[in-house]
């Protein structure tokens, strides 16, 4: 009864593996464990150096070893699928995973930042908030160095997610992604309550979020008698597998892309299911909030992208409107609710969920253009998005404690400081997407694609969305230079080096990518073709 | 028996799960409920493996089920923590997070 007749006996030999392809997550994963080694045997006092150091050589090596293997790829040629057809190396996965590694590196850097031998995390997240404990643990200087570790284990999950090529690997890597993220939203330093309660509801939405993928990729599975994306391609070409001959399982098939569909959307945070984002965005440690903002953006993305233009490319048909109305959804709503909002991570919050929808209606576009554009997007908003958060963390209340995010008190900031509101400026002009800065560039070329592909009424959403936007960033900039400083504004700390660095290249980047996007746009896939071709599926070759 | 029935059955846990979500404030029910459309989804794996007569659907379901162990771990150490911090496990109390 229990052995079906019908299964078959594995016989195969056990699949070749390419080694040096998986080699980038391998040495972010070898590093991760590494990481929780030194924590059971280095000594505290010697740990947070090792840490650090272990946990940026594996980025750095990590985005070398991208680089290399994106000019290995032939000419010509796509790229390829490993460990039998689980994980694509294509050129649009590799361009992501050199995005995502950058990220968490410029991310890293505001993680280590220390202030008077004190960082972002609590000294012992154990404790109870405003416990005699925890209070020892202040004094004795204890600290969280286990952060590293689990920021390894998050950009893990990251660069596997757009490169996942079966649901089974695309769940994985979501939690491995996730699971160490919802942690590091609890261990901020100040404000423990903030945090432990954004690290519930992150945890509990996120975990109903990754029900509802799998269960829509159970659904795919039945429809297709695979999970693998090549094979899902052909069973929507063919009509389903070889049990629905009749056509009879095209409702498993609409179920399944829809609860798929939300698993992601929820995560790329999209309009229904942003609700978690203010919220978590305000109560993580802000250093970990930069890493949330960009690398789970980009990666977020890149497996919507890879998901809807390979195994559900065949029917855009069915899940083009729905896309229509969650990025006009996203890009209205958020943005109406955004112009109400008094503290500024909560605000980049909301203008992350804007920025989601205007990607979408690059998703939308269906064209290869549009995924250029996509690409391009998510790479200039993550660099900009980790320099405003990084100014975040300079802002501190009168005794230099705590963040002080309360815009209306930050009136005269530019009058005072003038280099720092100055970067926060061009930050928010970028958002904005005014001309000479990156997001002018990749909202030129999203609704291009979203134009080109025929899809003008959602581009004048998303233009008169801009314009919202628009409105409240320059609230924030005409409070910072137009108001006269208060007597109970807000202290700004100086900079490390760290958070220093972080600005800087926050700033470079948005400028660089606005004034010569042309180095990075000669990345992207070329347009005129099939959205999928840029995306290999199946080995190609050697494989 | 039909193959389809535990398709069926399936699909009922997984929308008891989602209600008990929503509607329940306790963090452990939610999180249980949360656990119950992991498993619902681990018996459709295994149906449809048996449907088309194929094994990778009950691999995944091994896989599911490391995933969900390891969302224990991570999940109930959250709410224990909310707990000790409020001595309340009730998600309406949490609410500090608002505009």
């Amino acid at each position: 009864m229990f052995l079906a007749d019908n299964l078959p006996v594995v016989t195969e030999n056990p699949p070749v593996l390419d080694w040096w392809l998986l080699a980038p997550l391998l040495t972010v994963f070898g590093a991760g464990v590494l990481a929780v080694l030194f924590e059971a045997f280095v000594p505290a006092s010697r740990r947070r150096p090792l840490q650090i150091g272990v946990a940026a050589l594996a980025l750095l090596a990590a985005f070398a070893m991208v680089v290399l293997q994106a000019g290995s790829l032939p000419e010509g040629q796509v790229g390829t699928t490993v460990a039998a057809g689980a994980l694509a190396v294509d050129r649009t996965v590799l361009f992501l995973q050199g995005t995502i590694a950058l990220l968490a590196l410029v991310s890293l850097l505001l993680i280590s930042e220390r202030r008077d031998g004190r960082d972002a995390f609590a000294a012992q997240a154990a404790t109870v908030p405003g416990s005699e404990e925890e209070r020892a643990h202040i004094l004795a200087g204890s600290q969280h160095t286990e952060v590293y570790p689990l920021v390894l284990f998050a950009v893990l999950g990251m660069l596997m997610f757009p490169a996942a090529n079966d649901f089974l690997t695309m769940f994985i890597a979501l939690e491995v992604m996730s699971l160490p993220l919802y942690l590091l939203c609890g261990l901020a330093r100040r404000r423990r309550l903030f945090s432990q309660e954004a690290a519930v509801k992150y945890f509990l939405l996120g975990a109903f979020s990754s029900a509802f993928f799998l269960f829509g990729a159970a659904m795919v599975y039945g429809y297709a008698g695979s999970v693998n994306f090549a094979e899902i391609r052909a069973a929507v070409d063919a009509g389903g597998a070889a049990i629905f001959q009749e056509g009879n399982g095209e409702p498993l098939l609409l179920l399944g892309i829809g609860l798929v569909a939300v698993g992601l959307l929820f995560k790329v945070g999209a309009v229904p299911f942003h609700n978690w984002k203010p919220d978590v965005y305000q109560g993580a440690p802000t250093p970990i909030t930069a890493l949330m903002a960009s690398g789970t953006l980009v990666a977020a993305f890149g497996a919507l992208l890879r998901v809807f233009f390979v195994p559900f490319g065949g029917s855009a048909g069915q899940w083009e409107p729905v896309l229509w109305i969650v990025a006009v959804l996203t890009m209205v709503a958020a943005a109406i609710v955004a112009v109400s909002q008094r503290d500024v991570k909560r605000l980049l919050a909301y203008s992350s969920v804007v920025h989601a929808g205007f990607i979408l209606t690059a998703v939308v576009a269906g064209s290869s253009e549009g995924l250029a554009g996509a690409m391009f997007y998510l790479a200039a908003y993550g660099f900009t998005t980790v320099g405003a958060f990084a100014v975040v963390t300079l802002v501190r209340t009168k005794d230099g404690g705590q963040e002080l995010g309360d815009l209306d008190r930050w009136s005269g900031l530019g009058r005072r400081h003038p280099a720092l509101a100055g970067a926060l400026t061009l930050f928010l002009l970028a958002f904005a997407g005014i001309p000479l800065t990156s997001g002018f560039v990749g909202k030129f070329a999203v609704f291009e694609a979203a134009v080109s592909a025929g899809a003008t009424p959602l581009v004048v959403v998303g233009v008169l969305s801009s314009a919202v936007t628009a409105f409240f960033y320059m609230r924030i900039i005409l409070v910072m230079f137009f108001r006269d400083p208060e007597a109970d504004g807000p202290t700004v700390v100086r900079a490390g080096a760290a958070t220093g660095g972080v600005i800087a290249i926050g700033v470079a980047a948005t400028l660089l990518l606005g004034l010569y996007p042309g180095p990075v746009l000669d990345l992207l896939p070329p347009s005129g073709e099939e959205p999928a071709a840029a995306m290999a599926d199946q080995a190609a070759g050697t494989g | 028996m039909d193959p389809m029935n535990y398709i069926v059955l399936a699909t009922l846990l997984f929308a008891i799960g989602a209600a008990g979500v929503l509607l329940r404030r306790n963090a452990i029910i939610v999180f249980m409920c949360v656990e119950l459309m992991l498993n619902a989804c681990n018996l459709a794996f295994v149906a449809f493996a048996r449907m088309h007569g194929d094994i990778e659907g009950q691999v995944i379901a091994f896989f599911v089920m490391v995933v969900a162990a390891a969302e224990v771990v991570v999940g109930l150490a959250i709410i224990m923590q909310i707990f000790r911090t409020r001595r309340s496990a009730s998600l309406d109390d949490a609410s500090l997070l608002k505009h």
